[in-house]
């Protein structure tokens, strides 16, 4: 180490309420090295993969583009552009199924690649003369967000961030959730672009300390990331291994294990000095500072029982679900269920939908028969086991009586859809997707309320522009009618003014006469004509009937 | 003499409190009929007037008064009916179809603007500025601000105007109901399910 003995104190972790021990089913996936995705016969990418406003596209139908290029982008602050995984021609720009519970589509941009990869030029970025500002642009222009799972803009979240004083950065790389590996891949493959994204992230918000928590789960990852970490001998950065315990990736959950803190309801962890990154998003400010490469392509993790050879892929964003079964040797199953995500969080997905930048594990298992629901017999478990601790039993009742406002007061909004309760439920109650659905239908009823608001607000100010109206058009009307009693008095004090103003009615009443007279007179024109302009005369004339006549018909 | 002193002691208490009260009463006086916001705030705003009143205020000003029934108001359907009974305490009825059918979908004003003519009798209907034009100039429909009350309608002279569903985006989607013990759904069918029977 460069500089003097780092004091290497112990350091003390704390608990967060509940949770479960799973199966974490990881060497499946991680038996096989990572390796590159073949490219496949179409690229299709969702104009919004992020948290925020919509992209507009920037290419047509039929343009060629390269990779890197930005493809899509909006003005808006809270957005992230996309970009051209690879080169090719843009074939469409239309709805097509996107990688979502609805199973629904959303409008696309569809690249044919044609196989030559052609790149733009990359600028790295001088990171050490560079202002936060100038960081933060580059972190949006690559089209950063957070790769942990919520897809939120990272320059918008390390902007807002960046306000408060952080005391200390937090870098997730838990990886709880059973099944996935990508970030395990990443950590053992990329740790140095995982410690640089850091380092940049430490130049923009420059926290008190860095504290990077890996479950201990994943020993390989934590001991390639000690070693570019001891390599980049960052200060006040410390790799702390946590135990092993779903869900101790949950930012509020990660939160309380290394600081003790917890988030309140309803606030944000850089409310209290916090800020919370997954290892994926900071390799890809890495490379977005250190290469001037925007993200295009990340590490899916593909995997499951009905898969024959499940791994790792560095597959581009936008490789359809189906192209990556093919890459992993197919299904070995009769009725494969493809889920993207975990089997707790995770939802059901299309295999002609395409990944997305939140895209961190398509799993594929066997559908199958679920067990039979049965009455909630009020054992607790659920109670027990809430990470948010929260009263999962409460919550169910009120939902499922849609008392959607006592729900709300129970913090429905809390629940981070972990799935624990779910998962130990003696009566196979589908609490989590009870809970999706009682908070689809409050926000819907937010935005029913937000908007009879609005129309209420511009149906009175239309009322009240019509009576003002009404109202000055009456003044004007009044102020009219005492003018002319004013003039109209005035006038009858002065007998002179009124035979003037008779005279000057007479005189132009005499003068529009005269001009009658003078238009009721025979052209002066006509007369003495030669016969060829006799001739010339009727000729036009005969043209003019002609063409009336014409007309007519 | 221990009479006189609890009746002038009582009557002390009673004038001062009487004064308090009055003094309240001016201070905090309440303009209006406070039921009839709650109400308003409950009505869809669509201003369609389809209760029968020149708005939603009004209906709710109707409403407060006992002058009309709950169940007049097509686009708030069943859930405003439930809310305006929790609210007043009274037996939720059906919605009196004679106003109207509720519709599920909500729906936008579009006009094709080939064949507008441009004579602004829409925008003076629209109750929420939802319609933007001058005259002889082409008129469009600003879709957020649409409540779909179709009061632009019957004014069109050139009949440019329709009732559109409006485009639902993938922000806007819900989640279905899952499938709970002792409730029976006939549009839960989709095969995923073993069945039971």
């Amino acid at each position: 180490m460069p500089d003097g003995p780092r004091p290497q104190r112990s350091f003390h972790l704390h608990k967060f309420h509940g949770g479960l021990h799973l199966e974490d089913h990881k060497q499946e996936s991680t038996a096989r090295p990572l390796q590159t995705a073949s490219l496949p016969g179409q690229l299709v990418l969702r104009l919004k993969q992020h948290i925020g406003e919509p992209n507009d596209p920037l290419v047509a139908v039929g343009d060629r583009v390269l990779r890197g290029q930005k493809i899509a982008d909006t003005p808006e602050r809270v957005a992230a552009p996309i970009h051209a995984p690879t080169s090719g021609i843009v074939i469409a720009i239309e709805d097509r199924p996107v990688a979502h519970p609805s199973g629904k589509s959303d409008r696309c941009i569809v690249i044919e690649p044609d196989g030559q990869d052609e790149a733009i030029e990359f600028r790295p970025v001088d990171v050490g003369s560079a202002d936060r500002n100038t960081l933060l642009k580059h972190i949006r222009e690559a089209g950063i967000v957070g790769l942990g799972g919520a897809v939120f803009p990272t320059s918008a979240k390390a902007e807002t961030a960046a306000a408060h004083p952080i005391e200390t950065l937090i870098v997730n790389g838990a990886e709880c959730e059973p099944w996935i590996t990508c970030d395990d891949i990443l950590m053992r493959d990329r740790p140095e672009a995982v410690i640089s994204g850091i380092r940049h992230l430490q130049r923009i918000l420059e926290p008190g300390e860095t504290l990077i928590g890996i479950e201990d789960n994943k020993p390989e990852a934590i001991a390639a990331m000690q070693r570019a970490l001891d390599d980049a001998a960052l200060d006040n950065t410390r790799l702390i291994p946590v135990p092993t315990i779903y869900p101790s990736g949950g930012e509020k959950q990660l939160i309380k294990i290394l600081t003790g803190h917890e988030v309140r309801s309803r606030h944000l962890a850089f409310e209290i000095g916090l800020l919370c990154q997954n290892v994926g998003t900071c390799a890809a400010i890495g490379d977005a500072l250190d290469r001037g490469e925007p993200l295009t392509h990340r590490i899916v993790t593909v995997t499951g029982t009905g898969l024959r050879e499940p791994g790792n892929w560095w597959a581009p964003i936008g490789t359809p679900f189906a192209h990556l079964v093919d890459l992993a040797g197919g299904f070995v199953v009769e009725r494969p269920e493809p889920i993207m995500g975990g089997p707790m969080m995770g939802f059901e997905v299309r295999l002609d939908a395409a990944t997305v930048k939140a895209s961190n594990c398509l799993l594929i298992l066997n559908r199958d028969h679920r067990p039979e629901e049965r009455e909630c017999v009020r054992c607790g478990r659920c109670t027990d086991v809430c990470p948010a601790q929260l009263l999962p039993q409460q919550l169910y009742w009120y939902s499922r009586a849609r008392q959607f406002d006592k729900a709300e007061e129970y913090h429905l909004f809390d629940c981070i859809e972990c799935g624990c309760c779910a998962a130990v439920c003696p009566s196979h109650l589908p609490l989590v997707q009870l809970y999706r659905y009682a908070k689809s239908e409050i926000r819907e009823q937010r935005r029913k309320a937000w908007k009879s608001d609005r129309a209420r607000q511009r149906h009175e100010f239309r009322e009240a522009r019509i009576a003002r109206q009404k109202a000055e058009e009456e003044e004007r009307r009044r102020k009219k009618r005492e003018a002319l009693a004013k003039k109209k008095a005035a006038e009858g004090g002065k007998k002179p003014a009124k035979t003037d103003a008779a005279d000057a009615v007479q005189a132009a009443l005499e003068r529009v006469k005269a001009r009658k007279a003078a238009q009721q007179n025979t052209p002066k024109n006509t007369d003495n004509l030669t016969p060829a302009q006799q001739k010339q005369i009727d000729e036009a004339e005969a043209r003019r009937r002609q063409k009336s006549t014409e007309g007519d018909s | 003499m221990i009479i006189l002193v609890a009746v002038l002691v009582l009557g002390f208490i009673a004038g001062s409190f009487g004064l308090l009260l009055g003094y309240a009463a001016i201070r905090y006086k309440v303009e209006g009929n406070p039921l009839v916001d709650q109400i308003d705030a409950l009505l869809p705003q669509t201003q369609c007037g389809q209760c029968g009143f020149a708005g939603c205020r009004p209906y709710a000003e109707a409403i407060a008064n006992g002058e009309a029934p709950i169940n007049q108001c097509p686009p708030g359907g069943e859930q405003v009916i439930v809310a305006l009974a929790d609210l007043l305490g009274v037996e939720p009825e059906p919605l009196n179809e004679e106003h109207g059918e509720h519709k599920n979908l909500p729906m936008v004003a579009v006009i094709d603007e080939q064949t507008c003519i441009g004579c602004t009798l829409c925008i003076q209907a629209c109750p929420v500025d939802a319609i933007l034009g001058a005259a002889k100039h082409m008129h469009t429909v600003i879709a957020d601000e649409c409540t779909g009350c179709e009061l632009c309608i019957p004014p069109c002279p050139v009949d440019c105007i329709v009732m559109e569903p409006l485009p639902q985006t993938l922000d806007d989607w819900k989640w279905e109901p899952p499938r709970l013990p002792g409730e029976t759904r006939d549009d839960d069918d989709d095969g995923e399910v073993p069945a039971h029977a």
